[in-house]
Order: C-alpha cells, then structure tokens, then sequence
C-alpha cells in the first residue's frame, strides 16, 4: 500500500515541510559581504573538487588501476625484446610511463568542465561576482591531487617490480613536481575543448587524438636513437619527449638541465596559448 | 504615473536581440519592471522566456540593444549587476555530487562569506527551507520538488534585490507550488523584487502586478493583470453533451446567449465558447487600470453561463459536464495572436502600457 490517495497527502513520508517565512525575512535582511578574491575564489572551488573526489571515489580508478595497468604491461611486454628484461626496461620505462598516465588524466578536467556546463551549474557559478576563471583553477587544483595520486601509486607498483631510481628520494620527488607542473599547464588543453564542443564523449575524443600521438611518438617506450632519422625529428621537438626525458634524467639522478628548461618553456607556453583560449571561450559561453 | 524615474527601476531593457545561427530568439523584446514588484513574463515553449531572462542575468550577452538592472549595464557592470541579483534557472544548476548542506557552504564561500560564517549561513536556509533533513545527502538522490527548493534556497544566500525565477513551478505538486508563491510573496514583502517566467495563466494571476506575454521572441501584449484580461476577454464555458446529435443545437444556443463565437472540440460531444466581455458590456473602452477583469457581476461571464445552461435544459438538451474557466494560456494566445492582425484595437495593449 504506498499509492497516496488525496487524502493522506499531509501524511505522506517524504513531504516537505513548510518554508518558514518569517526566518526568510531574517535571512534577507542581512548585510552582503564584499565579493572573495580570485584566490578564496579558486580555493572554494578547489574544495568543491576535493569534495566531488570523496563523494565519488570510483573516480579515482582512472589515475590508479590504469596506470598500474599500464606499468605492468609495458614493463612484461616490452621489457625482454626491448632491454633484455622487464627489469632493466622498467628502469628507463617508468619515468615516461608515469607522464604518459598523467597527461592523459588531464583529460578530466577538460570532462569536469563540460559537465558543469551540460547540468547548468556553470550558469549558477557564473551569476556570482567572482573572478570568472577560478572555477577553472578549482578543477585544476583537484586535478592535481589526482596527478599526485596517479604518481604515487605508480612508483610504489613500479618500487615493487624492481624499479630503482638512482637519484633517490629528491630525484623522485623533483621529476613528480616538474611533472604536475607541466600537467597543470597541459590541463589547459582538456579545458579548452571542454567550452569547445558540445559533449562528454567528444571531449574524450578530441582529448585523445591530441594526447595520443604525442605520448607514442616521444622517447617513452623505446630510445630515438632506434628511428628513421625523419620521425627522430618528430620526437625530439615533441613536448612530451622533453618532459619524459627531464623526469627520467631527474629519477636517474642526472642533472636534465636543457630537457627540464625545455618542460618549464612548454608549460609557459601552453598556459599563454590554451589558458587564453580557454578564457576567451569562457567569457564567451 | 507614466514617467518613472530610472532610480525605481529594477530593470529597463530596450530592444533586446539574440539569435541562434538564423533563429531570432529575442527579437527586440521591451521590459520595464518597477522595484518591489512582481513581474510575469509568459510565454509557450521556444518563446524566448529563457533567453530573455539569461541576458537580463548577465548570463548571456546580447545580440542588440541594451538592458539596465538598477541602472546597471549588464554588458558592462556585470559584476554590480551580479552582486544584487540571483538566477534561479529553468533546471536545477547545482552540484548533483555534492551535498545540500555542500552546495550551500560553497556558494556562501563564494559571496564573500568566511567558512564559518557560510556554514553558519547554510544551516540557516536549510532550516528555513525546511531541508535540514536532507541537508547531508547528495543533491542527485533529492526529489524533482526538494532539488527546486534548494535551488531557490541557493538563490538567496546572497539577499538578491532581484530574482530571476525562470519556470520555478513547472514540475510541481500543488502544494509545492503553493510553496513557492509564499517565497516569492515574502520576498516582495521585503521590499525585493521578482521577475518570473511561467507557462500558467493562473501563477501570473497569483502573483504578479505586470505582466508580458512573449511569443517567437516578441512581446506581444504587456500591462496589468486586468489590462490583460480585458484584452483576452473574461474566460470560456467548456461544455460535454450526453447526445451528440445535439451538438448543432446546443452551438445554437451558446452562440445567441453568449454572444461568443462557439468552437467544436474534435471530441464530439465537447463545444468550448470564448466569452468576449466586449460583446455584451456595453462596447466602450474597458481599459481601465487595476483589476477589472470583468469575470462577475450580471453581465459578467458568470451570469450569461447561467442564462446558457437554462437555456439549454429548457431545450431538452442533457449536458454532462459544464465549466466556466479563466482564459486558459491557449485562449490567451489564440485571442492575441487573433487582435495583431486588426489595426490597433482600442483594447489594453501597448498604450495602456506606456
Ligand atoms: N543555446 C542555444 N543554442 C541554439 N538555440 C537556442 C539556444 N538556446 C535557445 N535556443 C532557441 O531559442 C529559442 C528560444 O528558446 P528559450 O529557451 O529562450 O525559450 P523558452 O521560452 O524559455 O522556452 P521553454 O518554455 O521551453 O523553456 C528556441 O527556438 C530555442 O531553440
Ligand atoms: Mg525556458
């Protein structure tokens, strides 16, 4: 017996009670606070991402199962043709693995955005008189936990299956900071096609024509020197070859001088490009 | 009364234009909405209701013309404009991951307040609203009622001096709707104003003092309520007979006592006639101001119903459902729709909205 006739509506369960309209006034007749800054801004967005992380840790299978996946594979699969064994190819492996997973987690943002867009909690966010982008940086901020989150499981699947950073502790930690930093700025990307085009799954596919080819054809499987010398080209000025190669030459603990410069160039400009694009496209929505 | 001054203006748009590739959403829409009020602006589905209020909002820039919110340029003081004024939109725009409790917190953080005090501030509305209850599930496990409450709730954790309402009852229970008339109510008893966009006659009639009717991104009729009314005529008699070879008579009937034009339903035992007040209150002018609808006394709608159906029984003709309505949105249309092909009609349309 759950149909409610008429006659039993007051009862019903699940009815709502009265809005108080006395409180109402109450609530109106405040003072208004002075608009946050960009910063508090893009703090409570960064907090409402944190909070999207805890209620739907599912989420997090993307920058951990995969990326262990991804390890794993390579490493048994490559690793005897390639470097004799899995073993030492893991060595010079991981570090470009480990770029390859975080550059394609920034596809989320890119998801993150459009959805806001898609359930109109864009338009809420925008009525408010806060610096616009700052709910683009509070995506980005929980992306880069997720990066962060990514990284750390990898190296400890990578440590288990004998991965050995020459350049200990500070080498790892360094090229896993130079990594998110780049990340951070490649984000920019996925954000741009997030205003761009109109749904989640042309998001991913528009994500993925740009990160795919540039993750194959860098120096993250298998060593330039083995190409034709036309793709050798192709490679060399790929950014993600600078990247894998700074973190790789960091994790070793070889000081990567020109490949990090060459990371920290590509992030600056991929800021300038694509973060204003993005803004652009955002002012324009 | 004419002539306001700007200052008591909530909102002043001349000629709004937006289109979509070669679809004129808006096209050149027209709207004066005075302080304190409540204004109703109807229209059909792909009226450009939404469109017009996204502009309006600041949420959407405009292809032409201009709109001021408390003398603010929405193009180029957006954020002046922001800080006064609140959107609730046509669907929920809240964070279906989050909690109701979150929502809020969040949204208080990002109108200036500090944590405790947005958590403070939450708690408040939640209890206001009723949704303490509620408060810490996530927003997409709500009701299509509780997520609308919440969403008008959001709206107001920054005591907006207006809010936009875009269709906030379509999808309600009754007593939910009900509900939502009270805030609009208790808002303009605070001095706030209320611009809300709706598909029933009845809600406009509920609570607005003015009201535009929009359709294909025109404004086709504008003034009071009983300006409206008049314009539209006082509402119309639906009529099931038991026989439908009555039909032809009982139209008869209808047409001589009503003096209304008598449409056949494609049910066959269904007449609707549309009563003009026109066509019996002595011919004049009934564009006065305030609410003269028109709907009562002896000539009114009301007494010629009764003076039909008398005639109908003593004509032996069985009737088995009779219902005196108010001009349903339809009609309104139909009638508006019906008087722009005639030259200006003396009834209220634009000069009584001047
Ligand atoms: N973002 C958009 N892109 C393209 N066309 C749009 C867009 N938004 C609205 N339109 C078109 O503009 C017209 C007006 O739409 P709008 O949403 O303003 O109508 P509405 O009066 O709010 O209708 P409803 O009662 O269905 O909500 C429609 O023809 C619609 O298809
Ligand atoms: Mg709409």
């Amino acid at each position: 017996m759950t149909t409610a006739t008429p006659g039993d509506l007051a009862g019903r369960k699940d009815e709502l009670p009265p809005v108080s309209t006395g409180p109402l006034m109450e609530l109106l007749s405040m003072e208004r606070p002075p608009p946050p800054g960009p910063l508090s801004a893009s703090l409570a967005f960064g907090w409402r991402s944190m909070l999207k992380i805890k209620h739907i840790p599912e989420q997090l299978a993307d920058v951990t199962v995969l990326p262990v996946m991804l390890v794993l594979m390579f490493t048994y699969l490559f690793g005897g043709a390639l470097a004799g064994s899995p073993r030492e190819y893991i060595q010079y492996l991981l570090p470009g693995v480990l770029v390859m997973s975080v550059v394609m987690t920034t596809m989320y943002t890119g998801i993150a955005i459009n959805n806001d867009i898609d359930k109109g909690v864009l338009d809420r966010f925008r009525m408010l008189p806060v610096w616009q982008p700052s709910t683009l940086v509070g995506h980005l901020l929980g992306d880069v936990l997720r990066y962060s989150i990514a990284s750390s499981v990898m190296l400890v699947a990578g440590l288990l299956i004998g991965f050995r950073p020459e350049g200990g502790v500070p080498g790892v930690v360094m090229g896993v900071l130079l990594l998110i930093v780049f990340a951070f700025a490649f984000s920019w990307v996925g954000t741009m096609f997030g205003l761009l085009v109109r749904d989640e799954r042309t998001v991913i596919g528009a994500s993925m024509t740009v990160i795919f080819p540039l993750n194959f054809l860098s120096d993250i499987f298998v060593d330039p020197q083995t190409m034709p010398g036309w793709l050798q080209k192709l490679v060399h000025n790929n950014p993600i070859t600078h990247v894998a190669s700074a973190v790789r030459g960091l994790m070793e603990g070889r000081s990567p001088g020109t490949d990090v410069l060459w990371t920290l160039g590509w992030s600056v400009a991929l800021v300038v490009v694509f973060g204003s694009l993005t803004m652009k496209l955002y002012q324009r929505k | 009364m004419t002539e306001h001054t700007t200052s008591d203006l909530a909102i002043h748009a001349v000629g709004l234009v937006k289109s979509f590739g070669a679809n004129r959403a808006v096209d050149g829409v027209d709207l004066t909405v005075r302080q304190g009020t409540v204004y109703g602006v109807l229209g059909p589905n792909g009226a450009g209701k939404t469109t017009s209020v996204k502009m309006l909002a600041s949420l959407l820039r405009p292809d032409g013309g201009e709109a001021r919110i408390f003398g603010h340029d929405v193009v180029r003081e957006s954020d002046a404009v922001r800080r006064r004024v609140s959107l609730t939109g046509q669907y929920a725009s809240l964070d279906q991951d989050l909690t109701g409790m979150e929502n809020l917190v969040l949204l208080g953080r990002l109108t200036g307040h500090a944590k405790k005090g947005a958590r403070h501030r939450a708690g408040q509305i939640l209890e206001t609203f009723g949704l303490v209850e509620a408060a810490g599930r996530q927003v997409k496990d709500y009701s299509g009622g509780m997520r609308r409450r919440l969403d008008i709730a959001a709206s107001l954790l920054n005591a907006p001096d207006l809010l936009f309402l875009d269709e906030p009852t379509t999808g309600l229970d009754p007593r939910s709707r009900a509900q939502v008339w009270e805030i609009v109510r208790a808002l303009v008893a605070q001095g706030r104003t209320v611009l809300l966009t709706t598909q029933y006659l009845d809600e406009v009639d509920q609570l607005a003092s003015r009201i535009a009717v929009i359709d294909k991104g025109k404004v086709i009729a504008e003034g009071t309520k009983g300006e409206l009314k008049a314009s539209v005529g006082a509402g119309a008699v639906h009529l099931r007979l038991r026989d439908a070879v009555q039909r032809p008579e009982a139209e008869q009937v209808l047409a001589l006592t009503l003096g209304a034009e008598v449409q056949r339903e494609p049910d066959p035992l269904a007449l609707t006639a549309r009563i003009d007040n026109n066509s019996v209150n002595s011919n004049g002018d009934n564009n006065g101001d305030g609410d003269n609808g028109g709907d009562n006394g002896e000539g009114g709608a009301a007494g010629r119903a009764s003076r039909a159906l008398a005639e109908l029984a003593r004509r032996g003709i069985a009737v088995d459902s009779f219902s005196l309505g108010q001009p349903s949105l339809d009609e309104v249309f139909l009638a508006l729709t019906d008087r722009k092909a005639e030259p200006a009609p003396s009834g209220a349309r634009k000069e009584a909205a001047a």
